[in-house]
């Protein structure tokens, strides 16, 4: 069935996270997740990866979910729902009662997606099973109190890269994981942020139509662990991509293609200044450290220029 | 040396048709047989042949399984996990160092209550690395919540691979079931062996009817939720429950299979043990050499019996104290060890069900086979001799053929 993304259609729809769960005030996590099972336009089985949206949602004897869901562990959610629709093959082939259309949806974070996940995604994604994961990348280890993890980029306060004496935050840039999914050669792969629902709708619809795995990194920005105030958080998204720090773009069976350009890109240093997580960068004595980050940033941003004018 | 094998070694009886395979192989027709929905495996020395057996059967289409071919252990279970969830019957198979990979997980299909089947062809864990059979592996999981049942030799890890899948998907349990072999002695060695018609054991097992399914998308259920302080220790107390009752329920599905099989398990098997005044307790392929020993020091005159248990979880603790009520003195023999423990682990489990009847005996144990090391008719009757005497102190004696000096 497909979804009209009119937002007055999308208004009037029924939330499949239910309201009254845990998630933080401002966090982004429950947009995204309303946004993406609002987009897929047909029933889904959601595997859940151990995390903030799984704590906060699943509290025994509550549930926030209108949808099937099961959580195993933090790192195997992709092997999760690899199982899941193993089963449904198998169900349908011996005839049994199994409903014929149906998503396959992953939501893990950035901790179980690019550090202990990435061996669990990256065997799903070559043995090419039906499924959609989300990334809901807030850049850390946000459930366990805001730790660095390789989707931290350079200089990055958290409370395992602190600020101290001789190193002034996090020393390692970030792993560029959408492009490791790309190169997994699967149909389906793009980046997207909460502020631009339309961006992220219209990715979700397409992922969900393919036959075979599909990823989505999905930056979900974090009031707590990016020290802002939480009425912030759609804004900071919008910078994000303004800064060109997480461009929007997609890789439809290998054609790279940039789904939205900043018609004027903004210095790093708006990224910077809105978060208390880069507070001593802006101390002047670190102004290389700044100047080294939008470095990384335009390279990157170039790169992507010349990837997606390829054909 | 007496060489001939007693006739009351038991001979493979009872019904079906004459093959000479491997035991991984045996197992991989009762797979076939039981017809899982979804099958995940990683190679690993020795389980690998149950594997590649099953993987011809998907490729010549002779099964409906979804087979997940994954990148990992911790994958297989992951992916049975979800499968079981789905609704689905789901089954995997592993040996040591990919048992303890999936070891995390262990506690995940017992606490979520997937009744999903493993084959755990036994192989020493790591380090130094061995690939050859102990316990180390099996007693690892001994408490994750997994029913564990072990054979001893391909027959018995047949039939028990298609009892297990009734065992586990019993309304009244609910729980994974492991079901043991020992590397290599078992799963390579070729044996003569019994298979039942594809549609006998099609009928015994019948269709997983699974109480909640991820797939029934009317009923929308959240499965592996979080749970706290205020519910959590109820619902490990319905895990233990459920063990307990596993226990009758293998029992009447031991009688059930007899019916289709001729061939009569018990939760423990005795040895010319009603009369014995000296008696060992075994797990595993070792039971058929120290079978062979009974009947040679029987024939000499000694009163030698012997206990193998085939349930280890759930433990039948009564049925073990009442089989070895009038033995004099009773040897264990461990083939994993626990270090800095009092006793390892099968010797621990007698003694606490014999001390739980109020029985005291005397009661020695040995440590036997750690990383393969062959254990022999000579160092059993060693065990045998040693438990006649008196002079002896209990506990634990020592290790079956261990090379002395460093």
């Amino acid at each position: 069935m497909p979804v009209t993304l009119a937002l007055r259609d999308l208004a009037s729809q029924t939330d499949l996270l239910a309201p009254g769960h845990g998630l933080c005030a401002g966090c982004s996590e429950s947009v995204i997740v309303r946004l993406v099972l609002h987009a897929l336009g047909r029933p889904a089985v959601v595997s859940l990866a151990t995390g903030c949206l799984e704590v906060s949602t699943t509290r025994y004897p509550w549930t926030a979910w209108r949808v099937p869901v099961i959580h195993s562990a933090f790192e195997n959610s992709a092997a999760t729902i690899s199982g899941v629709e193993a089963a449904w093959k198998a169900l349908r082939r011996r005839g049994k009662a199994v409903p014929e259309d149906v998503a396959f949806v992953v939501f893990a974070g950035d901790g179980a997606t690019y550090d202990i996940g990435l061996q669990w995604l990256s065997g799903a994604m070559e043995r090419g099973h039906r499924f959609l994961y989300i990334c809901l990348n807030n850049e850390g280890y946000m459930n366990t109190g805001i730790q660095r993890s390789s989707a931290t980029i350079s200089w990055t306060w958290t409370t395992t890269t602190p600020v101290g004496r001789v190193l002034p935050g996090k020393p390692q840039w970030r792993k560029d994981l959408t492009a490791i999914a790309a190169a997994h050669g699967i149909p389906y792969v793009a980046q997207t942020a909460p502020h631009h629902w339309k961006d992220l709708m219209q990715k979700v619809q397409k992922a969900v139509r393919v036959d075979g795995p599909a990823f989505i990194n999905v930056l979900a920005p974090c009031n707590r662990g990016w020290r802002y105030p939480p009425e912030e958080t759609i804004r900071i998204s919008k910078l994000a991509v303004d800064t060109c720090i997480w461009p929007l773009y997609e890789v439809e069976r290998g054609q790279w293609r940039l789904t939205y350009r900043p018609s004027h890109k903004l210095p790093i240093q708006a990224w910077l200044e809105a978060q208390g997580r880069f507070a001593h960068l802006l101390r002047e004595e670190h102004r290389p450290l700044v100047e080294e980050i939008q470095q990384r940033v335009d390279q990157e941003w170039e790169a992507l220029l010349q990837r997606c004018s390829q054909r | 040396m007496a060489l001939a094998v007693s006739s009351r070694v038991p001979p493979v009886h009872g019904l079906g048709t004459p093959v000479a395979l491997d035991g991984g192989t045996l197992v991989a027709h009762a797979m076939r047989q039981t017809r899982p929905d979804v099958v995940a495996a990683y190679p690993i020395t020795p389980q690998t042949v149950i594997t590649e057996a099953f993987s011809q059967f998907v490729a010549n289409g002779e099964v409906h399984t979804e087979f997940v071919p994954v990148e990992s252990e911790h994958a297989a279970l992951s992916v049975c996990i979800g499968a079981a969830a789905a609704g689905a019957r789901a089954q995997t198979a592993t040996s040591g160092p990919g048992l303890a990979l999936m070891w995390e997980l262990l506690g995940v299909a017992s606490g979520m209550r997937l009744p999903i089947v493993m084959h755990l062809c036994t192989r020493a864990l790591s380090a130094p690395i061995n690939i050859l059979c102990d316990h180390s592996d099996a007693m690892a999981m001994r408490d994750t919540g997994w029913l564990l049942l072990f054979s001893e030799n391909g027959q018995e890890a047949y039939d028990q691979a298609i009892i297990a899948v009734r065992l586990g998907e019993h309304p009244q349990v609910l729980l994974p079931v492991a079901n043991v072999l020992d590397g290599f002695i078992v799963t390579h060695c070729v044996e003569r062996a019994l298979l039942l018609p594809d549609e006998v054991v099609s009928e015994f097992v019948g269709e997983y009817q699974p109480a909640y399914a991820l797939l029934d998308l009317q009923r929308p259920v959240t499965v592996g939720g979080l749970d706290f302080q205020d519910f959590h220790m109820e619902h490990k107390r319905g895990q233990v429950e459920a063990m307990a009752r596993a226990k009758g329920v293998l029992e009447g599905l031991f009688q059930e299979f007899a019916e289709i099989s001729g061939r009569i398990y018990r939760l423990v098997e005795p040895y010319r043990l009603a009369d014995a005044e000296v008696g060992v307790v075994v797990l595993g392929s070792t039971a058929g050499t120290v079978r062979y020993v009974v009947d040679r020091l029987r024939a000499r005159g000694v009163r030698a019996g012997m206990l193998s248990i085939r349930s280890f979880r759930p433990f039948p603790a009564l049925e073990v104290a009442a089989a070895l009520a009038e033995v004099k003195a009773v040897g264990v023999l461990d083939r994993a060890l626990a270090p800095g423990a009092s006793a390892p682990p099968l010797f621990s489990d007698i003694a606490s069900a014999l001390a739980g009847v109020g029985l005291s005996k005397r009661l020695l144990g040995w440590v036997y086979g750690i990383g393969g090391r062959e254990v022999l008719p000579q160092h059993i009757e060693g065990v045998f001799h040693t438990l006649a005497d008196p002079s002896v102190p209990p506990g634990l004696v020592g290790w079956l053929g261990l090379r002395e000096g460093r």
